[in-house]
């Protein structure tokens, strides 16, 4: 039985590994703009020069 | 290159799908409108973002009405820039640009390729929604003014207004994110290390392993209890301490129940606990929040003047012209109005000929002419040439930006106390209270002290009024959803159920019964005009950007031909020769010599000399008003108030009846008080107005419900901005409210039946952590799915329904192609 404790180790940790995921998302604006992005992602071959994130 | 090219009917702008008339160019096998359209077009030609025309037909934006870029000097002023950019270093400037123009995605392509027209520009992106592109530049190479202008040259350009305060909006929606996705967490997992206890039927598995997951589940409880919940907690403290029994305060009970229970079983090994309810229920209220939360982005319900006036003026200081930000303006100051700039403080007019719109603040469109020394006040938009004149008062003091310091303006409302379900709250918590002693107090006759804790505890648990919590915010933000579909936006679900409580509707007349846009027109002469003449006529009008010429545009059917010698007196008419005729268009003093009577605005039109007749124009009232007004008539109290003379009395009259009052003459100060002394009567007021006239009425009022042509331009501080378009459901949004609440009601009742049978089982003290995690998850989904399917129906049975018959043609395609 102690294995049990073993695993459940692991899904906590892989559960918190999502957790942080979804705050990073929240963090980096991902749900500011819902809708913008999926049209953007239709713009076939032009590639959009990226910035380096100054803040 | 350029070809004047003779073109058959039909044909479109290959730039922004205009009609194409004969006076349209011919540019690398493409047809454009104007030469505003083809400059485009080239400059999207030489940098090879053609592309944009393949992503939309004729995506662009007409050119016809092109301005020159000196209004955009104040941009040049460092003091204005520090105000709007939002991030500034060595190197790089970064902005946020508000533009209403962007309508498909054509526009946002093209925005994110700025840099491709200028290497200046770093990177440019679109939050369409919100209709916004933040541009980064580096300020060496251009300046935030060479940027405006660029987009103001492709039919892009930002509204640039110094009342951005929404920043802080965007913060408070991100920290509810965290919430959930932490509360999400922990009752995930809580869940999973709950299930070996359900299927524990022997009972001693919380004694074994099983602490070691209690202390786990304890662990992660934690966030959910300091973080998650943080703001019921908060909230209800505050209602306990001003005596105010919210609904937070029984929620807030069964919350501590909970937890503290839970934390006593399992550090005494005595039980499993309730922590999965207890973080089931925090992910299930908070995700009622965030449901509620549905904001209209492009949309602002708290603009006041600010957001209408230019940012900055010029001065005159001898010969020197200096900008100044126009809050800096002092009284006795030169300043200089270019044409279609507001007024931004009330003065004298010194020199140039001043032809002032004051449609912004009345909502009439006919510009009226101002003579040397009148005063003009602030808020008109001079038409015409550069005019000349002394600020006699302050911004903030002028004829209408004072009615702002009004004490209506400072006080914000606070309908979350007043709403359904708080004014129960109070009773709602003391018969809770008053059951847990008793069924405590009874056990601890019959049994012992730790069951009566146990059944006390357990009685606030069941008790939580989480379904009670989560009926309003679901069923109010999808009426809130079914509302916007249709085309009244609200500022938050609040606005329901005040909208529900109303007895009395007050109507501004003008913009808001009368459609400023198109007004009613009639041609009056000895002879209707012919086919040729009224060829001519529209002809001329074509070139003129006078309101009431676009009106009698837009009235005349008739091809268009070429003109010539074409010349516009600012405020008197216009005149040119089309074909070999001389066409004259404009005021009786203008076309025929003298000054000719009429009730009504006319308009003189003469070819050759010969004076044919006049068109007069009237108020045209909205398309459904009559129905409207007959369905309103039954059950609220109308009035009407109108800022101008009583021209239009009989036909007012004649559309609402007898019994309404009708007040003619009112002023923005005498609007205001008409609704405070209603309020004070006792009546629940709606106000319904356009302008920024009405914008103290409407704040004064209980709800006040703003009408626009067009959701995204500014309309002054209200409730609820509704789409012209939708005027004539007014009726029907207003029944939808009062079912809303109908509903909640109804809510009432399936959530107080759950908490029965809860409470019934808690109080013999048969309360177990499996009974509670599947009954209390149970209530609220039972809740959730009836407002959900309820709201939805009675709207496709009662207005909806009916609506989408009548005027299916009014539905207009999504803004995206």
């Amino acid at each position: 039985m102690e294995i049990i404790i073993l695993l459940i180790g692991i899904s906590v940790f892989v559960a918190t590994s999502f957790l942080l995921t979804f705050i990073w998302a929240v963090r980096s604006g991902q749900y500011e703009d819902e809708y913008t992005p999926s049209v953007r992602m239709l713009f076939d071959g032009t590639e959009t020069k990226k910035e380096n994130e100054s803040g | 290159m350029v070809t004047l090219a003779k073109v058959s009917k039909g044909l479109k702008c290959y730039h922004c799908g205009d009609d194409v008339t004969t006076t349209s160019m011919l540019f690398a096998g493409k047809l454009f409108c104007c030469q505003g359209c083809q400059t485009v077009y080239e400059i999207l030609d030489q940098n090879q973002l053609c592309d944009y025309y393949s992503l939309s037909q004729n995506p662009g934006i007409s050119l016809k009405n092109k301005q020159d870029t000196s209004r955009f000097d104040y941009l040049d002023d460092t003091e204005v820039q520090g105000k709007l950019v939002d991030f500034k270093d060595e190197k790089y400037t970064r902005i946020t640009f508000f533009i209403t123009q962007m309508h498909c995605s054509s526009c946002i392509w093209l925005l994110e390729n700025l840099f491709k027209l200028t290497t200046a520009i770093s990177y440019s992106r679109v939050n369409f929604l919100k209709k916004e592109v933040a541009v980064t530049f580096y300020q060496h190479d251009i300046t935030l003014k060479e940027v405006v202008v660029l987009l103001a040259k492709m039919g892009y350009e930002p509204a640039i207004t110094l009342a951005n305060e929404e920043k802080k909006l965007i913060k408070t929606n991100k920290k509810l994110y965290y919430q959930i996705g932490i509360a999400g967490f922990c009752f995930g997992n809580v869940m999973l290390l709950s299930l070996p206890d359900y299927f524990d039927f022997t009972g001693d598995f919380h004694k074994n392993q099983g602490q070691y997951v209690g202390y786990l589940m304890v662990l992660l409880s934690l966030p959910v209890l300091f973080y998650s919940d943080v703001d019921y907690l908060k909230s209800a403290y505050r209602g306990f301490q001003q005596r105010i029994m919210n609904l937070d305060v029984p929620i807030s009970l069964g919350i501590v129940a909970l937890f503290g229970v839970s934390v006593f079983e399992i550090i005494t090994h005595t039980g499993g606990g309730y922590l999965d309810s207890f973080t089931g229920l925090i992910f299930f209220l908070l995700l009622g929040k965030s449901f509620q939360q549905k904001t209209f982005d492009t949309l602002s319900f708290d603009r006041d003047y600010k957001s209408y006036f230019p940012i900055s003026v010029s001065l005159k200081n001898g010969v020197e012209e200096t900008t100044v930000p126009v809050n800096n303006l002092q009284v006795g100051d030169r300043m200089l109005v270019h044409n279609n700039e507001l007024v931004p403080a009330d003065a004298i007019l010194l020199g140039g000929k001043a032809m002032i719109d004051y449609s912004f603040v009345t909502g009439e469109s006919a510009p009226v002419s101002k003579v040397y020394g009148e005063i003009v006040y602030a808020g008109g938009r001079q038409v015409g040439e550069v005019i000349e004149m002394e600020v006699v008062k302050v911004v903030s003091q002028s004829y209408l930006t004072q009615l702002w310091n009004n004490e209506a303006f400072n006080k914000e409302k606070d309908s979350h106390l007043t709403s359904l379900v708080n004014r129960n709250s109070k009773r709602f918590t003391l018969i809770v209270l008053t059951i847990a002693f008793v069924a405590a107090l009874y056990w601890l006759f019959m049994a012992d002290v730790t069951t009566a804790v146990k059944v006390f505890a357990s009685v606030l648990i069941i008790a939580c009024p989480c379904a009670l919590a989560l009926s309003t915010p679901f069923t109010l933000g999808n009426s809130l959803r079914i509302f916007g579909k249709n085309k009244l936006y609200l500022k938050n679900a609040a606005v329901i159920e005040d909208l529900a409580g109303i007895d009395t509707i007050v109507f501004d007349k003008t913009g808001t019964l009368t459609d400023a846009a198109a007004a009613k027109v009639v041609f009056y002469g000895n002879q209707p005009l012919n086919v040729y003449q009224s060829m001519l006529v529209k002809s001329l009008l074509r070139h003129s950007t006078h309101p009431l010429s676009q009106n009698i545009f837009k009235f005349i059917q008739a091809e268009i031909s070429e003109v010539i010698a074409f010349q516009e007196e600012v405020g008197k008419g216009l005149c040119a020769t089309i074909e070999g005729h001389e066409v004259k268009i404009g005021s009786s003093t203008y076309v025929h010599g003298s000054k000719l009577f009429s009730e009504q605005t006319a308009v003189y039109c003469a070819i050759d000399g010969e004076l044919l007749g006049y068109y007069a124009l009237s108020n045209a009232y909205r398309t459904g008003l009559e129905n409207l007004v007959g369905q309103l008539k039954n059950k609220y109290k109308l009035f009407v108030l109108s800022g101008d003379h009583d021209r239009e009395m009989k036909t007012l009259q004649a559309i609402f009846g007898e019994n309404t009052p009708i007040y003619f003459n009112q002023s923005p100060q005498d609007k205001l008080t008409f609704v405070a002394n209603l309020k004070q009567q006792g009546n629940k007021v709606m106000m319904i107005g356009d302008g920024l006239n009405d914008a103290g009425a409407l704040k004064m009022s209980d709800v006040g419900v703003s009408v626009t042509e067009n959701v995204s331009n500014f309309s002054p501080a209200c409730d609820a901005i509704l789409d012209a378009t939708a005027f004539g459901k007014l009726y029907d949004f207003m029944q939808f409210s009062v079912k809303s609440v109908n509903i909640i009601k109804a809510c009432y009742v399936i959530s107080l039946t759950y908490n029965m049978v809860g409470l019934t089982i808690a109080v013999q003290g048969q309360l177990s952590p499996v009974f509670a995690a599947i009954f209390m998850p149970l209530s609220s989904i039972t809740v959730m799915l009836f407002t959900t399917l309820t709201t939805n129906l009675i709207w496709k049975n009662g207005a909806g329904f009916r609506v989408l018959r009548s005027e299916s043609k009014l539905l207009t395609p999504t803004p995206i192609h």
